[in-house]
């Protein structure tokens, strides 16, 4: 009665409220047609300096910003001259000499010189952030660097402290780690001895495509293209990336066509979108690998009869169809597809009566494995199958879940039973994941080698140690093909790891866009060639 | 107001206030630095290790020392938090270890994006659910009040995962009504560091402030779903109380009086009955306002919000504890800062309030 005069005003507010809402649809401007706008979870970033980024969303951006001397052609994905025109080296393989191209300048004008490119280099070495292991691989140390890498007129020349295979120091410089910085405007930003590493956590200043123009951590950044680059325009102005970390958010954006790119979805988003004529998937393979590996602490994990055991008892095909579908390939071998030398034959498969054979031949009885795994969804699901067919194959499986940095610490220790990890590639090289899955110099606990998953396993790989350094130096590539080959074959069927999978990508575009290359398993994302 | 007046024999006016601001200030001090206390020693019992965080699986021995001894890790727990509460108190809330930028510049980024969401959201709460409550209230048993309850019970039962996803599926997704994710469309958030000064951090004022009428419209567009789902919860716990309170402040005797000596009914609920539930609806829609403050993780992972819920969050999965205690501090502090203004608003409410 006396309240519907109310009720009315009050339904009348609430139209209004909600037409107000709507109201701005009117004004929603569309992507823009000179900007790609990608959506991803980029919280991983630690940094842009080249020197330090080391996640895969800060190498995305490094790798559209700068240059190397060497670099990855992101279509073919074989190594081209980036910012040195040729290079040789001397018989006795210990100098390199790099002739610099010319012509190329800096985002800021300034010329690509060889004595910005051997400053570069040594700022990586001095700053020593967590990449610079990569190039300390060659003897290069902040003592002995500027040395060991000098420049004189357009000549870069370096010197290593043993005949690497060259393929290993070309694959080395095609790293983030080694890209060229515009050394004039660095040292300007120099505070307190830090060569510009500060300044360049959110600046760039390299000869890339494009340039970081903003840069909010944990929101998104910015890039300009620069006209004139080396390699041809890039053809899209702006690059502007969101962080959105929830995947179904990034789906919902693309079929509005509110963003062109989507990088952060699972397989669920994925199967959702088949039948949208709007949006197309693009399927790359990754770096990672997925594998188990057993601590050799304990002794029943010496056991070459119960490791095969095990091997028998993973289902690798079921998983990669199932719960890891579209995330994951079914890969054996500790070197990914892409990389030189990798194999990709799949010797075992789920075979539980094999397993239970083998089992009885070692001679164990009811053995028990405490599994470390880390409490993210797919960790798990791969996990629960591990339990399940290793259960039928009579092994026990505890499951041990945890934070990840709480197992990684644990495992760096050598404090786990066994666990399910992924290992991603530092550099384009077969011997980043070589000389940690082979190599252990000294097995102590003393020796506290835990870069080497070898050592954190307790696992002494005998000859393969030398083999897997032997393969470094061999400077023939056909022969260090082999070797490698070998190596693998070699390590999958005697060590404590079973390699079971490489991450595939699954990448969202809107169907106009072409030209994205992920750079697969060997290098980061290239914008500059996108058109959409 | 004459009763106040008779026991007044204590100390003077500004004497009282006094005391009491001292008061106010010890105790805010002794909650912070509680607070602090609580957070920090937390922060160092979980296993979770700073260090590898941030240098991740390749770090060797030497650099995971050098770099716990620049974050000064390595110190005895006490002298830490010595350093740190007395670097607090200068204003210095320290840097972010992932990001390394001053946790106070990330505070003052990430707050506004929360404050104008929360807001916005109580706003959108208090407007729609007391007046709910108390047309439930007047009618208890009628279909209004079975809608009302229904509608709260669903706001307080249904994960806001889901209502966020769903919200988004269909106003924006299939309605086209909203604008997206994030605080605005890709080309205005290209352009809004360049073009809107930044005077509070939020978007719609900013805009507003600058003239950019454009971007504000496009900035409610994206705020005003995630508000909705926000002010939808909020909705959902002030109209139950609403209707609660009203319930029992309906079966006073004042109300029969009024309504006996012919009052219309609108000015029995409205004016007499509301006035009365005024104190404890304003303690309900602070604690309301103040949770939402805190920041929606959910809410905010969903919608792409950089809000501060979800750089607490962020930062505490990556042992990131600087930025881990500045935000606690704040979100302390913003607790403290509504307590004290509704205990203010309950003075101007209700007379016989010291």
């Amino acid at each position: 009665m006396s309240f519907l005069p109310f009720a009315r005003k009050a339904g009348v507010a609430g139209m209004a409220a909600l037409l107000l809402g709507a109201a701005p649809t009117a004004l929603f401007a569309k992507t823009p047609a000179d900007t790609l706008v990608i959506a991803e979870a980029i919280d991983d970033i630690v940094s842009l300096d080249p020197g330090e980024a080391y996640e895969f969303s800060g190498l995305d951006v490094v790798n559209n910003t700068y240059d190397g001397l060497v670099e990855i052609n992101p279509t073919t994905l074989e190594m081209e001259p980036g910012l040195a025109e040729s290079w040789s080296v001397a018989d006795d393989g210990m100098t390199y000499t790099f002739k610099m191209k010319t012509g190329i300048t800096f985002a800021s004008g300034n010329p690509v010189t060889a004595d910005a490119a051997a400053w570069s280099l040594q700022r990586a070495i001095k700053i020593n952030k967590t990449p610079a292991f990569i190039l300390n691989q060659f003897g290069w140390t902040a003592d002995n660097v500027d040395t060991m890498i000098t420049a004189s007129g357009d000549t870069l020349t370096m010197k290593v402290d043993k005949a690497y295979a060259p393929t290993f120091l070309y694959n080395c410089l095609t790293a983030g780690v080694a890209s060229i910085v515009d050394a004039e405007v660095v040292k300007t930003h120099d505070v307190d001895g830090d060569m510009g590493n500060a300044w360049l956590h959110e600046n760039t200043a390299g000869s890339g495509a494009y340039v970081l123009k903003s840069f909010k951590p944990n929101e998104g950044y910015v890039l300009d293209a620069r006209p004139g680059y080396w390699r041809g325009d890039a053809k899209m102005a702006h690059v502007f990336m969101m962080h959105v970390p929830e995947a179904a958010t990034e789906r919902l954006q693309l079929e509005k066509g509110d963003i062109d790119i989507a990088r952060t979805l699972t397989p669920v988003d994925i199967e959702g979108m088949t039948g949208n004529a709007d949006v197309k998937i693009q399927q790359d393979v990754g770096g990672q690998i997925y594998y188990l590996s057993f601590n050799q602490k304990n002794e029943n994990y010496k056991n070459a009869k119960f490791l095969d055991a095990m091997r028998w008892a993973v289902d690798y095909q079921g998983m990669a169809d199932t719960i890891m579908k579209g995330t994951v390939i079914p890969h054996q071998s500790f070197l990914p597809q892409g990389y030189l030398g990798a194999l990709d034959d799949l010797p075992y498969k789920l075979d539980v009566e094999k397993a239970k054979a083998l089992l009885a031949e070692s001679g164990i009885v009811a053995p028990k494995v405490t599994l470390s795994v880390r409490n993210a969804a797919d960790r798990m699901d791969v996990a629960q199958s591990i339990q399940n067919t290793f259960g039928q194959a009579g092994i026990t499986v505890e499951l041990k879940v945890g934070e990840g940095a709480e197992q990684l610490k644990e495992y760096r220790a050598r404090q786990h039973d066994a666990t399910l990890q992924t290992w991603g590639p530092d550099y384009p090289d077969p011997n980043t994941n070589s000389s940690t899955f082979a190599e252990n110099p000294d097995n102590s606990d003393a020796a506290n080698n835990t870069g080497y998953l070898a050592w954190r396993n307790a696992y002494d790989p005998g000859e393969m140690t030398a083999e897997s350094k032997a393969a470094v130096l061999e400077r023939d590539p056909e022969k260090r093909v082999a070797m490698y080959a070998a190596l693998q074959k070699k390590h999958r069927e005697t060590s404590p790891f079973i390699v079971m999978f490489q991450q595939a990508r699954n990448t969202g575009l809107r169907a106009a866009v072409q030209g994205f290359y992920t750079g697969g398993a060997v290098d980061a994302s290239a914008y500059w060639l996108v058109t959409k | 107001m004459a009763d106040t007046s008779l026991i007044d024999d204590g100390p003077s006016r500004a004497g009282r206030f006094a005391r009491q601001v001292g008061k106010t200030v010890l105790t805010l001090l002794i909650t912070f630095v509680g607070l602090l206390a609580v957070t920090f020693f937390i922060s160092r019992v979980v296993p979770t290790d700073p260090v590898l965080s941030i240098l991740g699986e390749r770090a060797t021995e030497a650099q995971i020392a050098e770099t716990r001894t620049a974050l000064g890790l390595d110190r005895p727990l006490f002298t830490q938090f010595g350093i740190y509460v007395w670097d607090a108190l200068h204003g210095d809330l320290g840097q972010s270890i992932r990001t390394k930028k001053p946790v106070l510049e990330e505070i003052g980024r990430y707050f506004p994006a929360t404050l104008e969401l929360a807001t916005l959201a109580t706003l959108i709460g208090m407007a729609i659910g007391i007046p709910a409550g108390v047309l439930a209230a007047t009618k208890p048993g009628s279909l209004l009040d079975q809608v009302v309850r229904l509608v709260g019970l669903m706001g307080y039962s249904m994960p806001v995962f889901w209502l966020g996803l769903m919200g988004l599926l269909i106003f924006y997704g299939w309605l086209g009504w909203v604008g997206g994710p994030g605080r605005l469309d890709a080309a205005f958030d290209m352009m809004m560091q360049f073009e809107v000064t930044a005077y509070t951090g939020m978007i719609l004022l900013d805009t507003a402030l600058s003239g950019r009428w454009d971007m504000f419209a496009n900035a409610v567009s994206h705020i005003i779903l995630p508000a909705s789902l926000l002010g939808y919860l909020s909705m959902a716990y002030i109209s139950r109380m609403t209707r609660s309170f009203m319930m029992n402040e309906l079966g006073q005797e004042y109300i029969t009086t009024a309504r006996v000596k012919g009052m219309t009914e609108g000015r029995v609920i409205w004016v007499h009955a509301l006035k009365n539930v005024a104190v404890p609806l304003i303690t309900v829609v602070a604690l309301s306002y103040s949770f939402l403050l805190e920041g929606a993780v959910l809410t905010e992972t969903i919608f792409a919000w950089p809000g501060l819920g979800r750089y607490i969050t962020d930062a505490l999965l990556v042992a990131d504890m600087p930025a881990v205690l500045g935000g606690t501090i704040v979100v302390g502090a913003v607790y403290i800062g509504i307590n004290m203004f509704s205990d203010l608003l309950y003075r101007l409410a209700d007379p016989r309030a010291t």
